[in-house]
């Protein structure tokens, strides 16, 4: 019986020839993740068990990105721990605020992360770099200090439900519109516990942005882990990145799935999520008239340059509706020299877009695009919970970046046709 | 172990940004992040919760951010242990690893009220009402790996443990 692409990653990270859905496996991991956030409960829980060295400082990666550039005293606080923490471990992929990035947008542009990889983040959308054909999962802050002291993680091996995906996309619709689309047919549990392996002829139309994005929400649907099997897309994109050997597995013909889920993209139109689910999904011409206070474009699944370029394309020649605010946010500092360097900031500019300095910021309610009561955003993050962004009686509605950027100039929720 | 407490009820898919929202996420002191349990989805959840009492929520509980934030600050409020439909996955890993007892019951929810009192026992893995003759509505087992982790109180508990060689 043949094994699924993550079934043979887990099991090459493990002395074990095969594992199957519903193992518990203890498997070495190739990068250990973690934030201002979730590092410094680590880093405490660390050296209360008497940690003194990571078990390997290449492969212990920490990036300030949620709360930094810091936004208060307590956060610069968290942030200190880990830089202190940093500097004392001479970890290697520390980054600085100024190099620091999005970690799940920065750790692929960078090469850290390659296809094959066992990787393991304090962060939950830790699943992104599934779309390079690597294991990525979300785990806490316990499950980071352990693996910073050992090397090591216990998980259970996943059951995979394949989804199936053919046709071709409609204009407008990206990766964001999959991946709602499928949330909203599976639910905010539909793959609770699995993973969910991407495939079909579409996947050859897809760009690794799109696949990122895909990849990033699968936590959406409570999966562990989604996937892409590397093609000439992936190897495209990692081969000038990678400074290390990196390996490329493939599922079996006759390897077993949980379920196989078929899927015709072309009936799929831009899809919004209403609050407080990511899995309250509509069509955009279903979506009625909703009027926006902000709209931000950013974040670990929708702040690379392909977003960017679409916002852009879309705002040209255009303005922001008055009383909006449109909050434009790169997700790393390369994909923010790029995109100055052709010339989309003057479009955003020109629109009365503001541009943020990369950060993770408002998609969590932190910082940069806080909502105040009653008030309404549509974003291009990935979770729409009740105060997610702000107030508790503030909403958030999720969309790809074409309907955020023409959103921002409808002054409601809107498609781009519309303009 | 045997014990009772009151119970809280919370329906289902119940988020890690309303357990503990990211507002307070720049501290992870759970002296201060149990003054903010439940906030965003019952504001009067604090005053209301005495030691030992037990929540009870429906499926999904805990989707969402990887914050450990979340079973931190439902410890340190005082709740001894979880009891829901189904957990989302992190949680579920957090709560094993930081030492917050939580356990899957498909059947209990429609079945208890809000203050109503609950003995759960977390070695036969069941929960009833004190009054005689309630029926007990039975967990689903816990792996032994993670029965494992949870009676060393928690992921690093249980690798000191291995290290020291007394387990």
């Amino acid at each position: 019986m043949g094994m699924t692409i993550t079934e043979k990653i887990l099991a090459r990270h493990t002395d074990l020839d095969r594992v199957s859905p519903g193992m518990l496996i203890s498997a070495r991991v190739d990068i250990a993740l973690g934030n201002d956030i979730t590092a410094p409960i680590a880093i405490e829980a660390f050296r209360k068990a008497g940690g003194k060295k990571v078990f390997d400082r290449e492969k212990v990666v920490l990036v300030p990105d949620h709360f930094a550039p810091n936004k208060d005293i307590a956060s610069a606080e968290q942030c200190k721990v880990m830089r202190d923490f940093a500097k004392e471990q001479e970890i290697t992929h520390y980054y600085e605020v100024g190099e620091a990035g999005i970690e799940h947008a920065l750790l692929p542009e960078k090469g850290v992360v390659l296809p094959g990889d066992l990787v393991i983040g304090a962060d939950s959308h830790s699943c992104t770099y599934g779309a390079l054909g690597a294991f990525g999962t979300g785990v806490g802050s316990t499950d980071l200090a352990a693996a910073m002291m050992t090397g090591e993680l216990w998980l259970r091996v996943p059951e995979t439900m394949k989804f199936v995906l053919r046709g071709r996309l409609n204009k407008w619709v990206s990766g964001k519109d999959l991946i709602l689309y499928i949330i909203g047919q599976i639910g905010v549990d539909g793959a609770l516990y699995r993973a969910m392996e991407f495939t079909g002829e579409t996947v050859r139309d897809l760009s690794m942005a799109d696949r990122f994005t895909i990849a990033n929400m699968v936590v959406e649907a409570g999966a562990k882990n989604g996937i892409f099997i590397p093609d000439e897309v992936t190897e495209s994109y990692v081969k000038d990145k990678a400074k290390r050997d990196y390996k490329i597995y493939s599922s079996d013909p006759d390897a077993v799935y949980h379920s196989a889920i078929d899927i015709d993209v072309a009936k799929i139109k831009p899809q919004v999520a209403f609050p407080p689910l990511p899995s309250n999904t509509r069509d955009i011409d279903r979506v009625g008239d909703v009027r926006i206070d902000q709209s931000v474009i950013g974040s670990c699944t929708n702040g690379r340059i392909e977003d960017l370029r679409i916002a852009a394309a879309i705002l040209k020649g255009r303005k922001v509706a008055p009383f909006v605010r449109l909050i434009i946010i790169p997700a790393t500092p390369t994909i923010y020299k790029t995109a100055m360097q052709e010339g989309l900031f003057d479009i955003f500019l020109a629109a009365n877009a503001v541009i943020s300095t990369p950060t993770c910021g408002p998609c969590l309610g932190g910082y940069m695009g806080i909502l105040a009561e009653g008030e309404v955003t549509v974003s291009t993050t990935n979770r729409n919970f009740t105060g997610r962004m702000g107030h508790p009686k503030s909403e958030v509605y999720l969309a790809s970046p074409a309907i955020a950027a023409a959103s921002a100039v409808l002054g409601r929720i809107g498609s781009p046709e519309e303009l | 172990m045997k014990y009772t407490g009151r119970v809280w009820k919370f329906g289902d898919d119940l988020d890690t940004d309303l357990i503990i929202p990211a507002r307070y996420l720049t501290t992870s002191d759970p002296n201060i992040l149990d003054g903010h349990c439940m906030e965003d989805a019952d504001p009067g959840f604090v005053g209301k919760i005495t030691k030992g009492d037990i929540l009870v929520a429906g499926k999904n509980f805990g989707c969402g951010s990887s914050r450990e934030h979340a079973p931190i600050a439902i410890k340190a409020v005082g709740i001894s242990c979880v009891i829901a439909k189904s957990f989302a996955r992190i949680f579920y890993r957090n709560a094993f690893n930081m030492g917050l007892p939580i356990f899957e019951s498909p059947s209990l929810w429609d079945k208890v009220a809000d203050g109503e009192l609950l003995t759960v026992d977390s070695d036969e893995e069941w929960a009833k009402k004190p009054d005689n003759g309630s029926e007990a509505f039975p967990f689903k087992p816990v792996p032994p790996f993670m029965r494992e982790l949870m009676n060393a109180g928690g992921l690093m508990n249980y690798l000191s443990k291995r290290r020291s060689g007394g387990g």
